[in-house]
């Protein structure tokens, strides 16, 4: 089995009932690669991810994550285990232990754990090292849950929604442990809501909706990003007057040559990676 | 690394953290650890007849509480505690790493067998002091003590492990379990004395664990005679551990099997 792709999904189809959760996804994450799943709640990402953590089996369709089917039991799942990582959504256990105790207690489950003490830097805790779960903050708890997704050095770490709870700065320092692992070679598979972490982060995007892949494409590209219309906005008559242009430039020279000079208030806007988004997810309905 | 070692070892860090974690919470360590003396001292205080020629209720009762106990620290506290790890994601977060699930339940094991040890210790010392309970002297029957607390406590984990499939939540779990317990109790002949109970509830307790393990009890610490005031004129101790065995083996199998990490 060749290993050139992290994980591989061929027709992926998970049922609850009548009602497909997931319905037919393909899905390739190379080695190496941030990949982030977009979509609304309950369009299937948490269960995609679950079934490729190993949590949930398939109905039909091939998984292949790190050359290996998740739903396989036995030693050979343990073994597998060792290479990856997960931070589930919110998680509310181990309340009366203490940072320090539960990072290297997890570290011990490792073959190749990363060292502890450099491990709480990383992800910001050292002056909460000694603190209960139970008493940190919702965003100094999910820093716990990164670190004890990472303290096994894995190839690959699955992060669902990993900076809810965040503030803004903590967001940015989390950013940067993502690409410090990205940079020592892991895979990462990316959940979030956030399209600014999903821009600032991911080599490609997956778009899900109603349990389909609506579109893969790098952040810049998504939903024609690159091509599409730009709106040039500016104040005349004592109202704001707005036109959507595929040659903004050449507008801005038109209205500059008619206002001769300074256009009041001039504004031209790129559709961001949200309004493409949110236009995406619409359609489907 | 060797596995079985590696299985080993993961499982001791793991009772070693469990136990820390149990101390860690004060009204866990009052109900488990506690309440049994705290029954002890006041069934002890209240009733203070003499059920035969030098056997006081008092010390029936402290023979039937140290059997309750085993049921306590390993039934009762996993059945609650189990679901409990479920609802919080605990079993969900362990099912994501290498650990295996023998290691896990090593871990459970260990802390059942040193709370065990604690409450044992407990009970004895409270009961020699407060209310004349007889130390054995034959070590024959302190060989006996020894491979019912064993056999008990196995038995009374595997169980805890299988039956914490059965509660929907970890917060409705000590509403399902402790009326199991308590009701075992009263029909095993903990808080009565047994020969005093209809012979439909003799006969029901007769199926499970506790009833036997109190039995047992009673032959280490009552006087031998007191066995011709049993149902069956003796201390069936061969009975009592072939009860035990089956039960083991059958909670054993069923943990195994049925163990959710996930409440799905």
């Amino acid at each position: 089995m060749s290993q050139s792709h992290a994980i591989e999904v061929r027709g992926l189809v998970k049922k609850y009932g009548n009602k497909a959760a997931v319905a037919g996804v393909d899905l390739t994450v190379e080695q190496g690669e941030i990949f982030a799943l977009l979509g609304p709640n309950g369009a299937g990402k948490t269960t995609i991810v679950e079934i490729l953590e190993g949590y949930r089996k398939a109905d039909s369709g091939q998984v292949k994550v790190l050359g290996f089917d998740p739903a396989t039991k036995g030693g050979a799942g343990q073994r597998w285990r060792n290479q990856i990582g997960i931070v589930l959504q919110s998680t509310n256990d181990s309340a009366d232990l203490s940072v320090i105790e539960t990072i290297s207690h997890f570290a011990n489950y490792y073959e190749n754990p990363r060292d502890v003490q450099q491990v709480i830097d990383e992800v910001g805790l050292r002056e909460k090292i000694n603190a209960k779960a139970r008493e940190l903050s919702g965003g100094q708890r999910r820093r716990l849950d990164v670190a004890l997704g990472i303290i096994g050095s894995p190839q690959l770490l699955f992060l669902d929604e990993p900076t809810t709870g965040f503030d803004p700065e903590a967001r940015r320092s989390f950013w940067e442990l993502i690409r410090t692992l990205k940079a020592e070679g892991a895979t990462i598979l990316l959940t979030t809501h956030y399209l600014d972490e999903a821009q600032a982060l991911a080599d490609r995007v997956g778009v899900i909706n109603e349990g389909q892949i609506i579109e893969i494409a790098t952040p810049d590209t998504l939903g024609g990003r690159n091509n599409a219309p730009a709106k040039v906005m500016w104040l005349e008559n004592g109202s704001t007057q707005e036109i959507l242009s595929k040659n903004p430039t050449e507008e801005v020279i038109k209205l500059g040559q008619r206002f001769n000079g300074q256009i009041p208030e001039l504004q031209v806007l790129r559709p961001n990676l949200e309004e493409i988004y949110l236009r995406m997810i619409g359609e489907v309905k | 690394m060797n596995s079985l070692r590696n299985t080993l070892r993961i499982g001791v860090l793991r009772g070693g953290l469990e136990l820390k974690q149990f101390l860690r919470q004060r009204e866990s360590v009052v109900f488990t650890i506690f309440f049994p003396v705290i029954l002890l001292f006041i069934f002890g205080t209240v009733f203070k007849d003499t059920i035969a020629p030098g056997v006081t209720f008092s010390q029936y009762f402290v023979a039937g509480m140290i059997a309750s106990g085993l049921v306590n620290t390993g039934f009762q506290q996993l059945a609650i505690t189990i679901p409990m790890e479920r609802d919080f994601g605990t079993l969900k977060r362990l099912r994501g790493t290498p650990m295996s699930v023998s290691s896990y339940f090593i871990g459970k094991a260990l802390l059942v067998t040193i709370l065990m040890i604690i409450q044992t210790a407990l009970l004895l010392i409270f009961g020699t002091l407060m209310f004349g309970l007889n130390m054995p002297s034959d070590p024959s029957i302190w060989l006996t003590f020894t491979w019912l607390v064993i056999l008990g406590s196995a038995c009374s984990t595997v169980l805890g492990i299988a039956f914490s499939v059965v509660p929907k939540s970890g917060r409705g779990a000590s509403a399902v379990v402790s009326p199991i317990v308590i009701i075992l109790q009263f029909f095993s002949g903990v808080f009565f004395v047994f020969t005093s109970l209809p012979s439909w509830m003799q006969q029901f307790a007769a199926l499970f664990p506790l009833k036997w393990l109190t039995q047992g009890m009673r032959s280490v610490f009552l006087p031998a005679d007191f066995a011709t005031q049993e149902v069956a004129k003796n201390w069936e101790i061969g009975k009592t551990a072939l009860v035990l065995i089956l039960w083991l083996i059958f909670g054993l199998v069923f943990a195994i099997r049925s163990f959710k990490w996930s409440k799905e």
